[in-house]
């Protein structure tokens, strides 16, 4: 397995190009962490504080939310329609080319 | 005014175990936490998870150890201000310090300990115009003592576990409990859901889902809470209370700490050492998660080192002139401040023959 390219877009608007690796068991929160993206995750992953909260702006298919995940997103702010956590949503190789934006910090 | 030789702020594992190594050295301490109870982000974030990188547990819960520290520093005595934050920091002339809190609580002390983890751990507050003016006028965040809504008429909010777990308590101490949910689904401990049907069943909590407070009510204090239902209808209804407590989960912020002066970088302590985390300003420690320095990991366990360190770096500032040897509690015990020891069993065997004597 390789590494892919995914897409970053900051609170600042700056877009962010980094390679996520495929076998390393890691989400996009953790990617995000990785290259000191300013991405709190408070809980750890446990999508228990939204602080991951990221927008899907690319077209790809992530499938649907988990439970915890819609849970959390019922009490997060700034939710709209492609909000994801990014804690939950696990590196493969379906996501080369991915483009997300951070949500707001609440 | 509260006196101590070290003033700890935030009372997770690292500021808890702080206590124990102080009190090796007959330092009194005194923890000043946000949270009703103390723990940090493990009795916040994971009681039920368990733990594997302690050493010496193959695994404990996050709220076990917890338990633990606090039974390992109960011969200390610490004091404790729960539910307040620490707001505000002066230095005296002598080298000491005042902390005062947001709810005016002052704080004299000799060294001050900055344990604050992630942040003060803050409330998630629901968008409601004009909500401040009802805030500990009946409308709380947490629930500090429960005795405070006996016979009073309750609005809870909320779909967590804490929301879940207060309506169940309070079900035998309020007049009323009213819960009410923007969905029908709860995100809790699959017992406490039971427990709260069960409750609905015999009339003791009043279940509204799915449903949304829009506006609370009163001339000086919270009268009641205007309700929305989420059907079609979008049906409007007044809810008359005591009390408004929407439980919406807790999110960390630095906060007042961040304008002490003190070297801050991404939302961290600077500390610019590792032989003891004292901050820019001499007199002031940062130990666990609140601290950055070269190599910083934030794990439980360096937050126990940390602490060590710092209590030995304290004690040489308030007693400049005394000099301490580091002793084993195997070899030391440890004398409590309330008169207990304890202290490893002697294991002398005098005599082998007809009169042995342990
Ligand atoms: C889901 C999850 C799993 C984890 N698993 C592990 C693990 O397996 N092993 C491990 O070693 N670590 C783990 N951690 C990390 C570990 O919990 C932290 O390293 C640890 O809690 C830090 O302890 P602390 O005492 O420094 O801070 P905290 O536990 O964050 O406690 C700080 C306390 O200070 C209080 N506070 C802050 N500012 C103020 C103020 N101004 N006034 C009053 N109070 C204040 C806060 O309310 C809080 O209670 C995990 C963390 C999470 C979120
Ligand atoms: S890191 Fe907390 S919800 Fe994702």
């Amino acid at each position: 397995m390789s590494d892919i390219k995914i897409t970053i877009i900051d609170r600042e608007g700056q877009r962010h190009e980094v390679d996520a690796p495929t076998d390393m068991n890691m989400n996009i929160m953790e990617v995000c962490k990785a290259y000191d993206l300013p991405v709190q995750a408070v809980c750890g992953g446990m999508a228990m504080c939204a602080t991951c909260q990221c927008y899907i702006i690319s077209d790809h298919d992530l499938g649907e939310r988990n439970d915890d995940e819609e849970a959390m997103l019922w009490e997060a702010s700034f939710v709209k329609d492609n909000s994801r956590l990014g804690c939950q949503i696990p590196i493969t190789e379906d996501l080369e080319g991915l483009v997300i934006e951070l949500a707001p910090e609440e | 005014m509260i006196t101590t030789d070290i003033l700890i702020i935030g009372a997770g594992p690292t500021g808890l175990f702080a206590v124990f190594e102080a009190g090796l050295l007959k330092l009194k301490c005194h923890i000043i936490d946000a949270l009703a109870q103390p723990g940090g982000q493990c009795t916040e974030l994971y009681p039920k998870k368990p733990i594997y990188d302690i050493p010496g547990f193959p695994e404990v819960l996050a709220g076990d150890l917890v338990n633990n520290l606090m039974k390992q520093i109960e011969p200390f005595q610490p004091g404790f201000t729960l539910g307040e934050r620490a707001e505000t920091i002066d230095k005296l002339d002598d080298g000491t310090f005042i902390v005062t809190t947001n709810k005016g609580t002052k704080h004299h002390t000799k060294i001050v300990a900055i344990a604050g983890g992630l942040g003060s751990f803050e409330p998630r507050k629901p968008t409601i115009d004009g909500l401040e003016k009802y805030e500990d006028k009946g409308l709380a965040y947490m629930i500090k003592d429960p005795e405070d809504y006996r016979g009073k008429k309750v609005v809870i909010a909320g779909g967590g576990d804490s929301a879940l777990d207060w309506s169940i308590f309070l079900a035998d101490v309020a007049s009323e409990v009213t819960l009410v949910h923007r969905r029908e689904e709860f995100r809790g401990a699959l017992d406490s859901v039971e427990k709260v049907e069960e409750l609905v069943d015999q009339d003791k909590i009043r279940l509204v889902t799915p449903a949304e407070i829009l506006d609370i009510n009163g001339e000086g204090a919270v009268e009641s809470v205007l309700l929305q239902h989420n059907d079609e209808a979008k049906r409007m209804e007044v809810i008359e209370c005591d009390a408004f407590i929407p439980l919406f989960g807790l999110a960390p912020k630095l906060g007042p700490i961040a304008d002490w002066g003190l070297e801050i970088e991404k939302n961290a302590i600077k500390v610019d050492n590792t032989l003891d985390y004292q901050t820019n300003i001499p007199g002031i420690y940062a130990i666990g998660d609140v601290n950055t320095y070269p190599g910083k990991l934030k794990l439980i366990l360096c937050g126990f080192h940390e602490a060590t360190l710092m209590c030995q770096s304290a004690y040489q500032r308030i007693f400049p002139d005394k000099r301490y040897v580091m002793k084993y509690t195997t070899v030391g015990g440890i004398d409590g401040f309330d008169g207990s020891r304890k202290e490893a069993e002697k294991a002398v065997v005098k005599k082998i023959g007809n009169k042995q004597n342990v």
